[in-house]
Order: C-alpha cells, then sequence, then structure tokens
C-alpha cells in the first residue's frame, strides 16, 4: 500500500492523484462534522461542557501520579492485575506473557488505538499468537494489511466495493455484492464464531476513574462487551492520561465524546467496568510510551487531554484532502501531528506543517485542547533544532536578510517585477511549484510605497 | 527500578503545577417533556418505546414484537412464565441460542436516550449483547433529563460491572451507511413502567 | 485620528491597488493616514515555517517604522494577528507590547474604532465572502462556526451597507482556502485542491466577486481562477468599500 512513503506531501500528492476519490472523502468526513455541528447546537451548554472538561483534565495532568496510585489500588482491591509499561515493547511483552500463562494463542481484540501505537497485532503474529480485531472497521483493514486511517472510523478511505471484494475473498461473501447490511450480517457471523471461541479478549480504555479503579469502554457494536463477557481473561490497555478523577465526571465526558466523534449522542454501549466477572481474570495494563516525556514539555502537554474523538480530523480541511494514511502514524490528523515528534522529530518533522493553521480544530476539541498554537509552536522546535529540510533553512535566512533591510527589500521587489514582466518564463516553468496548478499574480507597474511617494508624500 | 516507579518519578517530576477541579456543570439541559424528548431520540436510533403499567402487559407486546421466537430469556422474576430459555448456566457461552432477551434498568435519560443497566440480578454480562434482540424495564418515574441527574442517582453504587445502553447495535464503518445490529442487539424495545 | 499605514509585503509588490484603497478609505472617514517608507514584512511566512528565531531583526525594522503611532491600521488578517500575538523586542519590549495593542486590521478598525455606519459605496455584484482563518479565528472578525455560540460578522456588517451588494451564503461558510502561507509551496497538491473547492463553491452559487480580508487568500484562489478560465473575479473587501459611483 502506502507504506513506504516517508513524508505527508508526498503521500498527499498521491492521494490527490485521484480528483473524484478525495471529492469523496472529503465529503464523507464534511458529512461527520455536520452531524456533530447539528448535535451540539442541541446543547445550549455546549461551550461549558468543553471548559469543564478541559478543567477536569487539567486537574489530572497537574495531579497524574496520585490519581494514577489511587487508580491502581482501587483496582487491585477490586480484583484487577495491574501492570505498568514504559513503552511499547513492554506492553506487548506483557500481554504476551499473561498468554502464556494461559497457554492462550488465540485472542480477540475491540478497538484500542494505543495497541496500534505499540504495534501489538504484528508483535504477537512473530509470537504465534492470533488476534483477530472485532471492531468492522478494524477487521476490515487488518484483512487488507493496512493500517486504520481514522482514530473512530477506520475504514473510512474505503469504498463499499473495496470492501465487498475484501470480504468475498476472506468471507466467503457473494462476488460484487457491496451492500452494507449484507456485508456487516457476514461479518457478524463470522466474528461471532471468534468471540465464542477465543478465551482472551483485549479491550481499549476510553475513560479510567481513579477514585473507583474502573474502567470505560464506549463501543456502537457492542464488540468489547461481547469478547470481554465471554474470555476467561480480560486485558485492557489504557493510556496513562486516559484518567478521570470521579466516577460522576463520566457525565461530562459521555456527552462530549459521541457528539464530537459522530455526531451521536452518546455511543450504543458505554460499559464500565469494576470487577472482574466469577472465575475470570482481569489485567489493565498502564502504558508510559513517551507521554511523561510530553508531560514535562509545557507547550505541548496539554495534547495529553485528548480522548481520542477524532472531531480534529473530520473538521480539518488537509486531513479530508490527504487521508489518514499521509501522517504515517498510528493516531494521524491535527492531534497526531502534535503527539508524534514527542515520539520521534526526525521521523516526524513534515507533521506539524501538514497544515495552513486554520485553527478549525482548536474549536472543535472537546477538552479545548490549543491544537493550532501547538502546531505553530512544534515547528521553532523543529526549525530550531535543524529538523527542517536544509534548503528551507537556507531559504529562511536569506528571507531574513533581504526583509530586515528596507532598501535591499525595495530593489529585489523590483528586480523581481522587472523580471516577472520581461520574462515571464523563467518564472512561469515546472521548477516553480506554485506555478504546477496556479497562475501568477500579475506584476504591477509600481509597488504601493512607489505610488506613495509619487502621490502622497508631501 | 521496575516501570511502574520510573513512571511515576518521572510524572511528579514533569506534572504542571496543581490546579483544582472545575466542580459540577449547573446548568445542564432541562427539557419541557423529557418522556417526549426520550421516545424522539430512542426513535432516531431505531429503538421503540412502550408506556405499560403491568409486566403481562410487557409479555403480550414481546410476543407481538418477536412473534413465533422461541428462546426467550430473562433475571426479571415477573417474567419467568414469559421466558423459555434457563440462564441458570455457568457457561455464558451457551447463552448464543438465545433471541430475546429482557433486562431490567435502572434509569433512563432523555437527552440521548441511555439507559444505565447493572450486573446487579443478572446471571450473565453478556446476556444483553449475545442475545439477538433486547428488551429493557425501566420504572417509568425514573426518567431524568441528563446525564448529570443519571449520575447523581448512580454514583454512589458500587459496581461489578454495569452499562449505559442506548440503542441497538450499530455501525456506520461501510461507506458511513448506518447499519443496525452489528455484534450486539439487532433492535432494542425500552418498556416505561409505571408502577 | 492619526492612522499609520502598514502595508503587507506582497500588498506592496503585487497588489498595490489594494493599499490605495485602504489609504483612500481612512483619509474619507477623516483618517490623517502616513505610510512608514521603510517598512517590509511583519516576518510571519519566516515565523511560521519554523523560523521565529530569525525574525528578530526583521521585529526591530517594524518597531523602528510604527514606534509612536496610535493606531497601526493593516489590510491584512493574517498579517495582523501575527504582530499581536508574536511581536517582540530584545532591545525595546515594552514598545513592542504597545505595539501590539494598537495594530488593528481594516475590517475591525472600521467597525469598532471608527465605529462606521454608512458608506458611501457602489458595488452592484453577487459577492461571496471569504471569511480567513486568522481573522476570523484569531482576530474574532466573524463567528466560527464549530462553536455553538451566536452569529456575528464585522465583514458582513460593512459589505450590508454597501449599495446593491448581494452578498451570498456559502455551502462551506469558513473553510480554508489552503495558502497557508509556504504551505502553498511545501504542501502543493493540497493546497491547490483546498483552493479549487473554495472556488467551486462560490462559482456554485454564482458570485461575480470573491472578495476577503486577506490578499494571500484571495490570489491563491485568483491563480487558480486564472488557470481555470474561470469567469469569478477576486478583489479585496477595502476595494470594495472605496468603491465609489462610476
Amino acid at each position: 500500500m502506502k507504506t513506504d512513503i516517508r513524508n505527508h506531501p508526498e503521500a498527499s500528492e498521491e492521494f490527490n492523484r485521484n480528483e473524484s476519490y478525495v471529492n469523496w472523502h472529503d465529503e464523507t468526513l464534511w458529512f461527520v462534522r455536520q452531524k456533530r455541528d447539528k448535535v451540539i447546537h442541541q446543547i445550549p451548554e455546549w461551550e461549558d461542557l468543553r471548559e469543564k472538561a478541559s478543567g477536569i483534565k487539567h486537574f489530572v495532568l497537574s495531579h497524574m501520579d496520585e490519581l494514577l496510585q489511587e487508580f491502581e489500588a482501587k483496582a487491585i482491591a477490586n480484583g484487577i492485575q495491574v501492570h505498568w509499561a514504559l513503552d511499547g515493547n513492554e506492553h506487548n511483552q506483557i500481554v504476551e506473557n499473561i498468554l502464556n500463562r494461559h497457554s492462550i494463542r488465540q485472542m480477540v481484540k475491540s478497538k484500542s488505538m494505543l495497541t496500534e501505537e505499540c504495534h501489538l497485532n504484528p508483535y504477537l503474529a512473530s509470537k504465534g499468537i492470533d488476534v483477530i480485531d472485532s471492531d468492522l472497521g478494524e477487521r476490515i483493514v487488518q484483512l487488507r494489511q493496512e493500517p486504520p486511517s481514522h482514530i473512530v472510523m477506520p475504514a473510512i478511505h474505503l469504498k463499499k466495493k473495496d470492501i465487498g471484494d475484501l470480504f468475498h475473498i476472506h468471507l466467503g461473501t457473494k462476488e460484487g455484492a457491496d451492500d452494507p447490511r449484507y456485508l456487516t450480517e457476514a461479518a457478524r457471523n463470522h466474528l461471532r464464531e471468534t468471540f465464542l471461541t477465543r478465551r482472551a479478549a483485549l479491550t481499549g480504555v476510553n475513560f479510567a476513574i481513579a477514585a473507583t479503579g474502573g474502567f470505560m469502554v464506549c463501543t456502537n457494536e457492542g464488540n468489547a462487551d461481547m469478547g470481554a463477557h465471554l474470555a476467561d481473561v480480560h486485558i485492557a490497555c489504557m493510556g496513562m492520561e486516559k484518567l478521570i478523577p470521579a466516577f460522576d465526571d463520566l457525565s461530562v465526558f459521555l456527552r462530549l465524546l459521541g457528539r464530537s466523534a459522530t455526531g451521536q449522542p452518546i455511543t450504543s454501549y458505554s460499559s464500565y467496568f469494576e470487577k472482574p466477572r466469577k472465575g475470570q481474570e482481569m489485567h489493565i495494563i498502564i502504558v508510559d510510551n513517551g507521554r511523561s516525556t510530553q508531560l514535562g514539555r509545557a507547550d505541548f502537554r496539554n495534547s495529553l487531554k485528548c480522548i481520542r474523538c477524532g472531531a480534529c480530523m473530520n473538521t480539518c480541511p488537509v486531513y479530508r484532502r490527504s487521508g489518514g494514511h499521509s501522517y504515517h502514524n498510528a493516531v494521524a490528523g491535527p492531534i497526531g501531528s502534535i503527539l508524534a515528534p514527542n515520539i520521534d522529530m526526525r521521523k516526524n518533522a513534515d507533521l506539524p506543517f501538514a497544515s495552513t493553521l486554520c485553527g478549525s480544530c482548536t474549536n472543535v476539541c472537546p477538552v479545548k485542547i490549543d491544537i493550532h498554537d501547538q502546531l505553530y509552536k512544534w515547528r521553532q522546535v523543529l526549525g530550531s533544532e535543524g529538523y527542517v529540510p536544509k534548503s528551507k533553512a537556507i531559504g529562511m535566512k536569506v528571507m531574513s536578510t533581504v526583509l530586515s533591510q528596507p532598501r535591499f527589500y525595495q530593489w529585489a521587489g523590483s528586480i523581481g517585477r522587472v523580471v516577472m514582466k520581461t520574462f515571464p518564463v523563467a518564472i512561469n516553468n515546472s521548477l516553480n511549484p506554485w506555478y504546477k496548478q496556479r497562475e501568477m499574480p500579475e506584476p504591477p507597474k509600481e509597488s504601493f510605497r512607489e505610488w506613495y511617494i509619487r502621490n502622497r508624500q508631501k | 527500578m521496575t516501570s511502574r516507579e520510573i513512571i511515576l518519578n518521572k510524572i511528579k517530576a514533569n506534572k504542571p503545577a496543581a490546579t483544582q477541579h472545575p466542580g459540577p456543570l449547573t446548568n445542564a439541559i432541562r427539557y419541557e417533556n423529557a418522556l417526549e424528548t426520550f421516545k424522539i431520540m430512542l426513535a432516531n436510533i431505531e429503538g421503540k418505546t412502550f408506556e405499560v403499567s403491568s409486566w403481562e402487559e410487557i409479555a403480550s407486546i414481546l410476543n407481538v414484537e418477536y412473534p413465533d421466537l422461541p428462546n426467550k430469556a430473562t433475571d426479571i422474576p415477573q417474567l419467568a412464565s414469559w421466558a423459555d430459555f434457563s440462564l441458570k448456566h455457568e457457561d455464558p457461552h451457551l447463552l448464543e441460542q438465545i433471541n430475546v432477551a429482557v433486562i431490567q434498568g435502572k434509569v433512563a435519560v432523555a437527552e440521548n436516550a441511555a439507559i444505565w443497566v447493572t450486573e446487579e440480578g443478572m446471571t450473565h454480562r453478556v446476556l444483553p449483547f449475545i442475545t439477538q434482540y433486547l428488551a429493557i424495564v425501566v420504572p417509568a418515574n425514573n426518567l431524568v433529563n441528563n446525564m448529570h441527574d443519571a449520575f447523581e442517582q448512580i454514583a454512589t453504587g458500587n459496581y461489578g460491572w454495569g452499562a449505559f445502553i442506548s440503542g441497538p447495535s450499530k455501525t456506520a464503518d461501510i461507506e458511513q451507511s448506518l447499519v443496525i445490529g452489528a455484534h450486539g442487539a439487532r433492535a432494542l424495545c425500552v418498556f416505561l413502567l409505571a408502577e | 485620528m492619526k492612522v499609520g499605514l502598514f502595508i503587507p509585503c506582497y500588498i506592496d509588490q503585487f497588489y498595490p491597488q489594494v493599499g490605495v484603497a485602504t489609504l483612500e478609505l481612512l483619509e474619507k472617514y477623516g483618517c490623517s493616514v502616513q505610510f512608514p517608507l521603510n517598512q517590509t514584512c511583519c516576518g510571519q511566512p519566516m515565523a511560521n515555517s519554523g523560523f521565529e528565531h530569525l525574525t528578530r531583526s526583521c521585529n526591530e525594522l517594524f518597531i523602528d517604522n510604527f514606534e509612536g503611532i496610535d493606531y497601526i491600521v493593516c489590510p491584512s488578517g493574517s498579517c495582523t494577528l501575527h504582530i499581536k500575538d508574536h511581536l517582540h523586542s530584545d532591545k525595546n519590549e515594552s514598545a513592542a507590547q504597545l505595539i501590539r495593542t494598537r495594530v488593528f486590521e481594516l475590517v475591525e478598525f472600521l467597525t469598532d474604532i471608527l465605529k462606521v455606519n454608512n458608506i458611501d459605496a457602489h458595488f452592484p455584484y453577487r459577492v461571496g465572502m471569504h471569511q480567513s482563518c486568522h481573522g476570523q479565528r484569531g482576530l474574532n472578525l466573524s463567528q466560527m462556526t464549530e462553536l455553538n455560540a451566536p452569529y456575528f460578522s464585522k465583514p458582513h456588517e460593512l459589505l450590508k451597507l454597501v449599495k446593491g451588494l448581494e452578498l451570498i451564503d456559502l455551502d462551506r461558510q469558513d473553510e480554508c482556502c489552503g495558502f497557508g502561507g509556504t504551505f502553498c509551496i511545501t504542501e502543493e497538491a493540497v493546497s491547490v485542491k483546498m483552493g479549487k473547492d473554495r472556488v467551486a463553491d462560490h462559482e456554485k452559487q454564482e458570485v461575480e466577486y470573491i472578495t476577503g480580508g486577506d490578499m494571500s487568500c484571495l490570489m491563491h484562489m485568483a491563480g487558480i481562477i486564472n488557470r481555470k478560465g474561470s469567469e469569478v473575479k477576486v478583489i479585496h473587501i477595502a476595494e470594495i468599500l472605496n468603491h465609489s459611483h462610476h
């Protein structure tokens, strides 16, 4: 697929070669944004809700160690085993060890972006453990052997024909059949078998409650529950920032999550786990994987308020026209672009620049992360640490010299306009990226400054 | 040092200055007619509301909604005669055959048609999900406007497991086409029981 | 009222008529307008590219040019916002801070400071307003469609005072045009696609003129329009507001 394209501009260029596809992708995601707008206007106190959620998350960030310890103590008292993983690899090993202790070689997984981040599936596969993703969108991309393109709608980049063809090969559906109901029914039957036979289930955690040691898992399909309530072993993975202080804080977040993500007042199922089922073993893995580092970055720590709703992706005009895969990161779009550089600045130096800084993301974020401000600040970090391409850096130095010396600027400007007028081909050619799909502006005969001197200067 | 210690130490060193919890939201929405709002919200997500005043009524409506379907199960004692499938198994996998299940709900929420259910009185947690068709019975006088009101009631509980269930199972993962009945129940009936 | 005119570098070089319209408009409302001759650029292109640390001398030059002026007016939302948010000085921070409180984008200067309630302009055309992002979300020139908050729009207020002008609603009221500074070059494919979609929205509503407060956005859309050979034209809002009867 697209896994060997390294940076966003290259990937986006390829994505844009099929304009009707881009139109479809853009319209589909814009539709989700519109659904969101419709439901939030039904809640007059919506902006107050966002402010509350933001305040609660600030409290969490500033008390994170205490809250994590409180959470752990309560969970253990409730009979849950709690593990801590410094990085993705340790997380994967913990999962493997739990499964090995039970001699389990097959697991069913509901949606967890954290496990994408940790690359859990390939790790377990290399150890001979088979994982089936039960969320329909995740199952689709799993069968296609590609990563999800959106954190909430993993297969949003695919058309029903693509899924029909895929299911024909893997699930034996009729060739050419692409009716979503037919395909979903096929997936229901195929995955029902999985739920009934697998002894281990892995889920994510949408919210972990410090005061009770319990956690909430939100789905529309019911797949997390089908897996967890039938399995002998339930493993729940959480990014450490998924904490909220008290049980009734859920009232705020459950009102924001569905509306922001898909324009639903709430997901079909918001499932709250506090104790294992009788005879069942329950585990929680608390994962750091760079989060404690981000917590120390004063300009960027607020990205840890994120509740993974995806609203920023739906509204982002760049994401809609480049697709999640162009961001080469488990979490794509605006939020991905402020999280990823913390993990690897070199690899992700392109991401904060994959934006016009329009600010739409900041305004849809249910927890009021200052996303576009952080994008700008990451650019400064990347620029001063030398992660911006050399040619750009040189260009900027030249620009700085010209613009700080008025006479030089005026001279360069007039020379530029003369060249454009008398030798347009010098500018209007394939070396000029602007010119590829746009006409250059017409060079005027005088600059404003020249006009002012002629007409107004006393 | 264990990973736990490393992580906690790093958090202690890196966390920002302490802020205060902002406190509860006080201006949450109140509807002119919470019942009507609940019914509309549930209808929007393809659920059905029935206002009833007896358990017999519930049983007969279920027989109309799901005629000729065997394997009906419930933990609710008042509906024992309606059921024909026993839940008294150790192994929840055996519930795979169930077509219709009725469970008890505690609170219904108007703003999103969500109903809070818990494992109290429920033999198996998987019942609401493994059944093909689901019904929930809620006391009619326990319908609240919004989630904050709901949590005021339920926050004092001590739960093993609970859930807000809003409508039947669904997905829009295939080209944003809404399909009802993904892995969980294909349909939901809510009975608001006046006592 | 004494006003210092801050003319963005690309307006100075490519669209002097926008600077002229701005100056004439301010003079019509009784302002005494001066144009500091040694100004160049606000530094935004460098800052947005991650090189804020190279904008120091640009900043000092800006302060030299505009220090001591009560009102600094600029026909560009993004340039105004950049100065408001990012003007700093190692040598003279108090001067920088003062300037940041005194710099205004043209539309907000007209509505908030001059409190204009009548405009002697005639522009009998179907006009689509492109609400540029920095002006909207940064300077609060109009309400953002993302929020659950009441509608307002300073540029709409002014355009509605222009005789004969028919202000047209768009499918997407405040989507970004894709210019984004150096983004228009480094992410050329997406930038152009965004611009094409904006233009298509206006064309769909049969707009005759696309206007806005930022010539950078309009220049980007004009480039697309001209390549396409489309009929729709672009014009800066200053030129509309200054458009007298012919």
